[in-house]
């Protein structure tokens, strides 16, 4: 390339350009707009009258003592909203979840009554003085109790259906069963494998915990018959779908608007009640109504992730080559099935845990049921069950490689699937596109000096100390969906992208996802601009808001550039198809006398002919077109994906124990990702820092804990573990470059991957530590309290 | 409801007055009565530091602080770092060192580390991360946040120098 056609390419900083964050310029002067920063004429503050207990009768509600404090206007519950039929809403896991307790709480902090004052003060005063008469219920908590016999039954609502959307249920607490893979198949190689391992594979309840909490500002026009909500969402255009079905307004009356938001990690994909309570009021009052969740509330209530209960098991021959898989879960949903997923995929991709490993055979078998819990989850930086399927494979092959007696880093090169085995369809059905395993797991060794840290590991057990080395080699599955496989409430997850080119060469363009931080406004444009040959400095981009924005899925399971970045990549292509005709129209060429040159076409042998997409796109816009063409130069792309992408990492991590203080210190984390192409490395890099913080924080701390009776034992952030920079590890992050064939410009999805595949290596290294001690299994977190009485129950930090 | 107080103050150099409950917290005050929203309210319990301000040249959680406390103080949030249209050094280094995503604890850890460099105008990386302890960020993993005020520190120490 010539040093005038690279200097063309550099200044429309395009994929693969480190590009400054457009974003940032509001956010550094505090002029970012998240909801609780709305303030409308004459609005009012809605605060919510939460349930003590988690699993009571509701005798009586008297609000006549709310009613009296002054500013207060209203007091609604379950049996105000009856009339208008939404004192219950429909789930995304094909279940109903009641808004507002309708006679029965089902689990602690559960919405009761929404109090409507003139601010939120006088709301919280109301709050607190509705007065609830409760009867207790016996309280089920542990999943592996809700389906005894003599279990307290949880929801006698649907007692007497034999299935709530997901196949026949076997008990009253339970939801469904899902299954997947060859059971006889399976079951016939582990009773003539050569070895066999098992182990409990846990994933605690924990809570994805954005800094900014969920909320709304909901806003009815009854002259219009108008509703515009603006709120946190990270799927705006699912929401109005959701809130016309609801509320029989129609959808092109109901505007929901995304503004900037605080941070999602999942939190925020579904409807919460205190959404539709909110909606309802403003419906009601005909004023405007907002809704904010404290911090409490927000762990306590909306969007927990995981609880997620499982029995790993592997089948290999003597040298640790994997025969087959089988696994079982209890998949603690809370008290109503509000589990984001597919509609058609109930436990999401979990059947993605066969992981970057060539494994002939494999069944899982998850059963859903309800306890007294907050219902949900969500997944919580990772595309659906896509955590706990990586943490299950990536723990289990480290048990293998101790049983069998092979190094951790040997065994998963033995079962690795090869370069040349791509495209490979794996035993539970998914074909992986791409993949480079070996290479990303050597560069990788090599940069840490592998060798080196298992001498240096290896004397240091000779001396009594605790050192461990944690691998994780993962493949992500990401970017739903397919529509043939993916959809939620019947609408398939396709995205979208709408390009407009102004006369003067610049360009806007509105896609269906929305940015919670990952600088959508930044990359798209890059993407946009180095198909179009435009600056990524003059294109726009607009998210979130439904009145402008095509209808798209949103931004979760990293499905943005998967998915949205793809639909950007061909809206572009659409008007370079267009641009080419108007250029060969000018140049008075056919179009196979042009090539493409960075910005603009030109004729081929003759390169002084040439326009540039500037000129083409006012051309666009005179009466000088070829016969028949329309003017303009815009285009819009529903994308619906052939497959999903499969990103795939290898990490290393290395921590040091102190054995009489259980204190676990990262010494060193080098995280190798493949996300297929790089659209802005500098990005990238921040999104896997993130991710990384996020793996550290749920392997090492996080937990929502509760006590027999359904009591939350820590839902502020006083126990709830957010890693501050203290205790944050420092990143070394690496790459390879593996672009995924079926997306338009190879790019997979990066968010999740260090969330994902970072959670395994932190236990890896953590059990790594104790190996030598016969040691397999520990149950995250690892908390500095629960290593020091595993010190102390092997009796290695006697003095 | 108790008597409502007159509190005056100043807030980023300007005189403001304000009628509020005696329970009003700072941070609503500022947000709802000034509408200064560069603050933003995280947790509500002191934890997060997504509130903080500049209190008469200390860092504070403005969701933790009366505004009846603040007669006569100095206030510094956000919304005064920029001087006619100059932004300053730390919100320069958040920008180029990439120290921020979703935005919602940026402006209190500007104000945090502003009030850091005050104090300590060349911290270590050490330093940096103990100071910044009191402010959560769930995007960036810290990495960055060091590197920013790394640089700031740098640009103010050459600007002091010069």
């Amino acid at each position: 390339m010539s040093e005038e056609t690279l200097q063309r390419e550099n200044k429309l900083e395009g994929v693969g350009a480190s590009r400054k964050r457009k974003e940032d310029a509001r956010f550094i002067r505090g002029q970012g707009s998240y909801v609780d920063d709305i303030k409308l004429p004459g609005m009012l503050f809605g605060a919510i009258v939460r349930s003590p207990y988690a699993h009571a009768r509701i005798k009586s509600i008297d609000k006549s003592k709310a009613l009296k404090v002054p500013g207060v206007v209203a007091v609604l519950t379950a049996d105000d909203l009856k009339p208008v039929n939404l004192h219950w809403m429909p789930t995304l896991g094909s279940d109903v979840q009641a808004v507002l307790a309708d006679k029965k709480v089902w689990f602690q902090l559960q919405e009761v009554a929404f109090v409507l004052a003139t601010d939120r003060y006088t709301a919280a005063d109301g709050a607190e003085a509705v007065e609830v008469d409760y009867e207790e219920l016996p309280a089920v908590v542990d999943p592996r109790k809700a389906l005894a016999a003599d279990a307290p039954v949880i929801r006698e609502d649907i007692a007497d259906k034999d299935n709530v959307g997901h196949g026949p249920r076997t008990h009253p607490n339970h939801i469904f069963t899902w299954e997947a893979g060859d059971k006889a198949g399976t079951d016939a190689v582990f009773a003539s494998a050569a070895v066999t391992v098992r182990e409990e594979i846990l994933n605690p309840r924990v809570h994805p915990c954005p800094l900014e909490t969920c909320g709304c500002v909901a806003s009815f026009d009854k002259v219009r018959g108008q509703l515009t909500v603006y709120m946190t969402s990270q799927a705006p255009h699912l929401v109005r779908t959701v809130v016309a079905m609801l509320s029989g307004i129609p959808e092109s009356k109901i505007r929901i608007v995304g503004g900037d938001i605080g941070g999602g990690f999942g939190n925020k994909v579904p409807v919460y009640p205190g959404y539709v309570a909110a909606i309802v009021a403003s419906i009601v009052t005909g004023v405007p109504v907002k809704w904010i969740e404290s911090r409490i509330d927000n762990i306590s209530t909306t969007g927990f992730a995981r609880d997620y209960h499982g029995i790993g098991e592997l089948a290999a021959d003597s040298n640790g080559r994997i025969k087959a898989l089988r696994f079982s879960a209890l998949a603690d949903h809370g008290a109503f099935n509000a589990h984001v997923s597919a509609t058609k995929l109930p436990a999401g991709l979990f059947s993605i845990c066969t992981g970057s490993y060539d494994i002939p055979k494999a069944y899982c078998r998850v059963d859903a049921v309800y306890t007294n819990k907050a219902p949900g989850g969500v997944a919580y930086r990772c595309s659906l069950r896509v955590t706990e399927a990586v943490y299950l494979i990536e723990r289990m092959i480290d048990v293998l490689a101790q049983k069998v007696g092979v190094d951790k880093a040997e065994i998963r090169r033995r079962n690795f699937v090869k370069p040349e085995q791509f495209p490979y369809t794996t035993a539970l059905g998914w074909t992986l596109d791409s993949g480079n395993y070996h290479v990303a797991l050597d560069k990788v060794l090599k940069a840490v000096d592998y060798d080196g840290l298992r001498a240096e590991q290896a004397a240091k057990r000779a001396s009594g100390q605790l050192m461990g080395i944690g691998i994780s080699t993962f493949t992500e599955i990401v970017g739903a969906g397919p529509t043939k496989v993916c959809d939620i409430l019947g609408i398939g997850l396709f995205d979208s992208c709408d390009i407009r080119v102004n006369p003067t060469g610049s360009a806007i363009a509105r896609l269906g996802t929305m940015s919670q931080g990952q600088g959508h406004a930044t990359t798209y444009a890059q993407i946009i601009a180095t198909e179009l040959g435009l600056p990524s400095e003059e294109i726009q981009i607009e998210e979130g808001d439904t009145d402008k924005a095509p209808y798209g899925a949103g931004t979760w399971g990293s499905r943005s550039t998967p998915v949205g970045g793809a639909a950007a990549a061909r809206a572009a292509r659409k008007i370079k198809d267009k641009a080419k005709k108007i250029a060969a129209h000018l140049l008075e060429v056919g179009e196979r006398d042009l090539e493409w040159d960075v910005d603009r076409f030109r004729v081929k042998g003759n390169p002084a002919a040439a326009k540039t997409m500037k000129e083409i796109a006012m051309a666009a816009h005179t009466s000088n077109l070829p016969d028949g063409m329309e003017k303009g130069l815009d285009a819009t792309e529903y994308y619906d994906p052939p497959n999903m992408t499969f990103p795939f990492g290898a990490y290393v991590c290395v921590v040091d124990i102190d054995k009489y203080t259980g204190e676990t210190k990262v010494r060193r984390f080098y995280a190798l990702d493949d996300c297929g192409t790089r659209i802005n490395p500098m990005i990238i890099e921040g999104q896997i820092h993130g991710g990384l913080t996020e793996a550290f924080a749920v392997a090492m701390g996080q937990a929502v804990p509760f006590d027999d009776n359904g009591n939350h034992l820590g839902n502020s952030l006083m126990d709830y573990f957010l890693p501050t920079s203290v205790e944050t590890p420092k990143w070394e992050t690496d790459f390879t470059v593996t672009p995924s064939p079926h997306h338009p410009i190879g790019a997979k999805g990066v968010a999740e991957s260090p969330h994902v595949g970072g959670i395994p290596c932190f236990t890896n290294a953590v059990v790594d530590a104790f190996a030598h001690l016969g040691v397999t299994h520990m149950d995250m977190p690892h908390t500095s309290f629960r290593v020091w009485q595993h010190c102390k129950s092997l009796g290695v930090n006697k003095r | 409801m108790a008597k409502k107080q007159a509190v005056s103050f100043k807030l980023n150099g300007k005189d403001v007055d304000v009628v509020v409950e005696p329970r009003e917290l700072l941070i609503h005050t500022l947000r709802e009565k000034l509408q200064h929203t560069g603050p933003h309210i995280g947790c509500e319990t002191s934890h997060c530091g997504a509130c903080t301000v500049d209190l008469n040249a200390m860092s504070v959680k403005s969701c933790t602080v009366l505004t009846v406390q603040c007669e006569g103080a100095c206030v510094l949030t956000i919304e005064g770092f920029a001087q006619s249209g100059e932004l300053h050094a730390l919100q320069e280094s958040f920008h180029l060192d990439h120290a921020l995503q979703c935005g919602y604890c940026t402006p209190g850890m500007i104000t945090r580390a502003y009030r850091l460099l005050k104090e300590n105008p060349n911290p270590t990386e050490e330093e940096i991360r103990y100071w910044m302890a009191g402010n959560l960020c769930r995007c960036t993993g810290y990495q960055n946040i060091v590197k920013a005020v790394q640089s700031a520190a740098r640009k103010l120490s050459s600007a002091a120098a010069a």
